[in-house]
């Protein structure tokens, strides 16, 4: 597109133009134009009038040499052909065509960035401009239907720290999606981008998204973060899978993450990291709730009010002697159905089902598959209670087999 | 101690865990396309184009090298690169040439498969539809990575023709001065058979194919030490394998009458040690070979110009969610085999022109290869040391030249 100044003269054309995110996030802030061997800037308000066809008119002469400015998110070099992540979409684009509108805010008229195009159509035009008459491009394009995504909800992706502050892009929209979408995004960029997310987005999120991510790449992420912010993210996760993640790590790496670790999240992994793998003890996790054999209904309502965080996946009680030896167990939807003065032991579970933290792998599958199970308590030697497996640990096995 | 064990456990660890993209690379390089060029090569020519071999074997380390460095360095597959760095105008050029030479690579591949078996007089017609439809499913919905292995275990037949080429008895005296002996003749089927040699062995396909599977399978620069290793045995390993066939054909067939390869039957000739099992071993050989490449090609184009055009791509990703991808990976079965069922289509002559195709597009991958590689803030201390891009410069200028020799050559042969 040609620049003309006040006069009317032209002085060169468009080369590229630039978001500075920080003032405006959707108004194009500078135009570079090339004006005979170096480029100009020119700013938003320097302008009076854009038009397709004739082009754009200043209103001022004064326009400044182009250099490099970190705070510039530059069309062509940085979002064209790039890859971005489409929020609403949960998936990973590239960006092939850009919808620029003009809008008149009463002085002067600013171009936005409306939309994002990722389709054939936008393809198709940027292919054959300047090769075949417009008139059959469009012809070509007819048939597609447009594809493309508001600007508003595409989330640039930046691996420098320091350029994505300055370019104010957060990853505070992708903590909105679900955690094994994310997990599926993440799992297609490149991975500088994939720790550029990790790093910055909320540990709670980050951990429920690494605990969706296939082992190998999980090693990866988590070597490759600052040991700090991977500790953050593995004492979110539940100790099992933490304790999966770090067992997979070279020992010094896990060593360094485990120091950061707060104490008591560390205490948990750190006796889980002490059972092989592929035994009950390898695959239990120690998020369960525990009461007295002679409490009662109310005693365990009282006991799961303290223990909110762990509600949403837990569906058995335990019951132990004074030895905190295992005795029963309580399947939770009869808290519902008793009263409140009710023990609990009579509430239980006629059989018992229990492993020893040495028992192997299969056959705790095959307990599972044979009692239709949906947890199972693991003991140690003495009957004392370690943990719990649960369903979705017997289905990662299943997985991986 | 048991550092020191968990050391080397570790290291074999990382050795078998990254073994895999080179070496099946490597093999899947020699394809109906290798064996064919190189037995045609060896029954026409005898040793003389032995000499290539080095110099070929050098450059593909190098290129295929180069594209596992940067997969490693950069975690993005080639197409993405030239995407991100180049624009789109080009990548949609770059793409189309892609699918036009891997299209007749999977016409070669469909024709090996006609041809190994219509030695045992089974019809073209019933062969390739089958080995269409198989490879399709097999891919698509199929367990592809346990059959993998399967292909990868069917290669060893290539080690028949390292034995054959001692039975034959050559003459290793000719064979060694040759091997080191440039010979430059200006006759335009000798040229030919040298594009296709360079193409056969150093395919544009391959570059794509394999910094992909590095980047899939998420080596990291930390264990790419390994994986250089690996990606060097990987091609020194193809190219002995093409060294004993040019020898076994030169022997057996160059030594009692120089032949231009037509048939399959003819081709088997180079393991005529083997007697009455040769047929029997150049089928199954042939034949496991084009359909491991017919797996490949395919599922590595539709990928490659999903990558690069930005449509999404995967087989584990449904129909509908990845249409494109689907429409070209089913294309190019359908056509790629389609057309070797033109009746009295010319198998043979189709598969060396194929991979003179390659060759004479090779530089057209290499030079946004050796661009991209150079790129310091893509590539950091990782970029290329001199001598690398002065050998793969000099290959572009090397192969160029020769291809417009060869055209030069046709046009003269025309007046």
């Amino acid at each position: 597109m040609a620049i003309h100044d006040i006069r009317g003269r032209r002085i060169g054309r468009v080369k590229d133009a630039a978001l500075v995110p920080l003032v405006h996030s959707s108004r194009i802030d500078r135009y570079l134009v090339s004006g005979g061997d170096s480029w100009l800037t020119v700013r938003y308000d320097q302008i009076r009038s854009i038009s397709l066809r004739d082009g754009i008119f200043l209103t001022d002469e004064h326009l400044t040499p182009y250099h490099d400015d970190e705070y510039m998110l530059r069309i062509a070099r940085d979002l064209l052909d790039q890859q971005i992540i489409d929020v609403t979409g949960r998936k990973v684009v590239r960006v092939n065509d850009l919808t620029l509108e003009v809008r008149h805010d009463g002085a002067r008229d600013t171009l936005t960035v409306v939309d994002v195009d990722v389709g054939i159509r936008s393809i198709l035009r940027r292919v054959f401009q300047g090769v075949l008459p417009p008139t059959w491009i469009r012809w070509l394009q007819q048939p597609i239907a447009p594809n493309s995504i508001r600007w508003e909800f595409c989330n640039v992706i930046e691996p420098d720290p320091q350029r994505r502050l300055r370019l104010n892009i957060s990853y505070q929209k992708l903590e909105q999606i679900h955690p094994a979408d994310l997990a599926d995004i993440v799992e297609e960029l490149a991975p500088a981008e994939r720790e550029a997310i990790f790093e910055t987005i909320d540990s709670e999120v980050a951990a429920e998204t690494l605990s969706e991510i296939d082992p190998k790449m999980q090693t990866q992420i988590l070597e490759a973060l600052e040991p700090e912010k991977a500790a953050d993210i593995v004492e979110e996760m539940s100790p099992d899978e933490a304790a999966d993640a770090l067992s997979e790590l070279e020992e010094q790496t896990s060593e360094e993450i485990l120091h950061e670790m707060e104490s008591e999240e560390k205490d948990d992994v750190q006796e889980l990291l002490e059972f092989e793998e592929d035994t009950a003890g390898g695959l239990m996790n120690t998020e369960y709730v525990a009461l007295d054999e002679n409490s009662t209904v109310t005693d365990a309502m009282t006991a799961l009010k303290e223990n909110e965080e762990l509600l949403e996946g837990l569906n058995t009680l335990f019951l132990v002697d004074a030895e905190e030896r295992l005795t029963a167990t309580v399947p939770l939807a009869r808290l519902f159905v008793a009263s409140g003065a009710e023990r609990l032991k009579d509430l239980a579970a006629e059989t018992l089902i229990q492993v020893t933290v040495e028992e192997h792998q299969n056959q705790v599958l095959e307990l599972f598959d044979k009692y239709n199970l949906l947890t199972l308590p693991v003991v140690d030697d003495t009957g004392k209670l370690a943990g719990v497996i649960t369903a979705d640990d017997v289905i990662s096995v299943l997985r991986q087999k | 101690m048991a550092k020191l064990l968990y050391r080397l456990r570790y290291h074999l660890f990382v050795f078998f865990a990254v073994i895999g993209p080179g070496f099946i690379t490597a093999n899947v390089d020699n394809d109906s396309g290798g064996i064919y060029t190189y037995s045609a090569a060896g029954a026409r020519y005898g040793y003389l184009p032995l000499w290539t071999l080095l110099p070929i074997t050098l450059v593909l380390i190098i290129t295929q090298e180069m594209c596992s460095r940067m997969g490693a360095v950069t975690g993005k597959g080639l197409s993405d690169l030239i995407r991100e760095e180049f624009g789109l105008r080009i990548t949609f050029l770059m793409m189309a040439l892609l699918v036009f030479v891997n299209l007749t690579n999977v016409m070669a591949e469909f024709a090996g498969v006609a041809s190994s078996l219509e030695l045992f007089h089974i019809s073209r017609y019933i062969s390739v539809p089958l080995a269409a439809v198989g490879v399709w499913f097999l891919v698509v919905k199929g367990d592809y990575k346990s059959t993998e292995k399967v292909f990868l275990v069917g290669c060893t037949l290539y080690l028949t023709y390292i034995i054959s080429g001692f039975l034959v008895k050559p003459d290793w005296k000719e064979a060694a001065i040759y091997s080191v002996k440039p010979v430059v003749m200006l006759e335009p089927g000798y040229i030919y058979m040298l594009i296709g040699m360079v193409g056969t062995t150093i395919a544009p396909w391959m570059q794509f194919y394999l910094q992909s599977a590095v980047v899939e399978k998420g080596i990291s620069v930390k264990e790419y030490a390994a994986s250089r290793v690996e990606v060097i045995v990987g091609c020194i390993f193809t190219d002995v394998v093409a060294f004993f066939i040019i020898v076994a054909c030169a022997g057996a067939i160059y030594s009692v009458k120089p032949t231009d390869i037509q048939d399959a039957s003819q081709a088997a000739l180079g393991l005529k040690p083997f007697g009455q099992y040769a047929f029997l071993l150049f089928s199954a050989g042939l034949l496991n070979a084009s359909v491991f490449a017919a797996c490949i090609l395919p599922l590595s184009t539709a990928y490659s110009v999903c990558e690069g055009l930005g449509f999404e791509s995967g087989v584990n990703r449904r129909i509908r969610e990845a249409p494109v991808f689907y429409f070209l990976y089913t294309s190019l079965i359908v056509v790629g085999a389609a057309v070797t069922l033109i009746p009295q289509f010319p198998l043979v002559t189709m598969i060396l022109l194929s991979q003179v195709l390659n060759g004479m597009l090779l530089p057209f991958v290499l030079i946004p290869m050796v661009l991209l590689i150079n790129k310091r803030d893509l590539m950091g201390e990782w970029i290329n040391p001199r001598w690398f891009n002065l050998v793969t410069w000099a290959s572009v200028v090397i192969i160029i030249g020769v291809s417009m020799a060869y055209v030069g050559g046709l046009i003269r042969g025309v007046h």
